[in-house]
């Protein structure tokens, strides 16, 4: 009986082929096209136009990250300049401040020579004076000296 | 041999018996017919509620959708190559889904309750016909995107890379449904055998990770059969240089 069931005699069966065989291509078929209009179709418009939109995204904000990179360089080069420029312009103050200092000391130490060599000068002019007024004072007073003795005797 | 015991639980099952339907002179098997119609339709059913508001942002069913469109799609891709796969991928897709929708409604839904006059309800690829045509349908799917594809230099497979190649090659087109029919129908109707004898014998406990089996095995040949039925298709629209 059972064996009789397994390998289909006339009624029934495993291996029982009827038109169930077409009519199950056919319904598989018609499936495919309701499938392909209801799921394939849309659910692929969304998917794809939500990769192109990714996409497109992702290409735009490598375009600004791009943009921003190549600002940023351009205000380091600005910032580099700017500090470049700021030391020149302390170095200079710098030269300056010490050129005007050295001109001032060099003013100040040949001012202060002049003074004292004329000082010297007059120092000298007055000993010397002083020496002769001395010398005279003292011939002065040798004759005065002699003529006493002279007197005297 | 109606005496011995082990025959008991399948005279239960009511192994091939059908619920015949005539339509003109042609008799098809109704518990088939019925049980598909209501899985197409709740597939149908949950397709139409994922696609009926889609976003950019998905939600809800739409996410299932989605990830369903995107394995198929990488299955169709890797299986039939860039060029074509597009042309291809809403038959692989309706291969996978029915069989898997079939498998599983099989295996999942309490069909036993509804009683019929003759045979039982169950799933749909645990019938012989239906597996056939699907492995006929993909049969011809293959030679007609061959042939649409390369012309008649499709039968240069035949003779690729030597001729000796030929009647291996010929057998092969013969034993591709073959396999594909039989792998499916025999793997399903395994399963519910299975169940249903230890059902019949230790209806506790013990069915249950059976059962978890079944489903297991329904989707792996539902993802088997879609994979190969890609494949073929494949390899009929290959260039061979």
């Amino acid at each position: 009986m059972t064996s009789l069931l397994l390998f289909g005699a006339s009624e029934g069966g495993l291996f029982d082929f009827d038109a169930t065989l077409p009519l199950m291509a056919i319904q598989v078929v018609v499936l495919t096209f309701i499938l392909n209009a209801l799921f394939f179709k849309p659910v692929g418009r969304v998917v794809e136009e939500r990769e192109d939109y990714v996409s497109t995204s992702r290409a735009e904000a490598k375009k600004k990250l791009a943009e921003v990179e190549k600002l940023e360089l351009d205000l380091r080069n600005q910032l580099k300049a700017a500090r470049l420029d700021a030391q020149k312009v302390i170095n200079e103050a710098e030269q300056d401040s010490e050129k005007l200092y050295k001109e001032a000391l060099s003013l100040a130490t040949s001012e202060a020579n002049a003074s004292r060599e004329e000082a010297r000068r007059e120092i000298d002019s007055q000993r010397e004076n002083a020496l002769n007024q001395l010398k005279k004072e003292a011939d002065n007073l040798g004759d005065l000296i002699i003529e006493r003795l002279l007197a005297a005797k | 041999m109606d005496s011995l015991p082990f025959v008991l639980p399948f005279a239960e099952l009511e192994v091939g018996q059908h619920l015949y339907w005539q339509i003109g002179n042609l008799r098809i098997h109704g518990q088939v017919f019925m049980t598909s119609w209501l899985l197409i339709g709740a597939l149908l059913a949950l397709v139409v509620t994922g696609t009926k508001k889609m976003e950019r942002d998905p939600k809800g069913v739409q996410n299932l959708l989605e990830f369903l469109w995107d394995y198929i799609r990488d299955l169709a891709r890797t299986q039939i190559g860039e060029k074509v796969y597009r042309d291809w991928m809403p038959f692989i897709g309706t291969l996978f889904l029915f069989i898997f929708v079939s498998n599983w409604g099989g295996a999942l839904v309490p069909w036993r309750l509804i009683k019929l006059p003759s045979g039982e309800l169950g799933a749909p690829t645990a019938d012989i016909n239906t597996t056939v045509a699907l492995a006929l349908l993909v049969s011809l799917s293959y030679f007609y995107a061959g042939l649409s594809n390369k012309g008649l230099r499709y039968f240069e497979y035949y003779v690729h890379p030597t001729p000796i190649m030929l009647p291996f090659k010929i057998v092969e087109d013969f034993t591709k449904p073959l396999s594909l029919s039989f792998r499916l129908f025999g793997n399903i109707l395994a399963d519910e055998l299975v169940v249903a004898v230890l059902v019949f014998l230790v209806p506790l406990v013990l069915p249950v990770p059976v059962m978890f089996l079944g489903l297991f095995t329904s989707a792996i040949q539902a993802l088997i059969f879609a994979t190969l039925a890609a494949y073929y298709i494949g390899e009929a629209v290959e260039e061979h240089h």
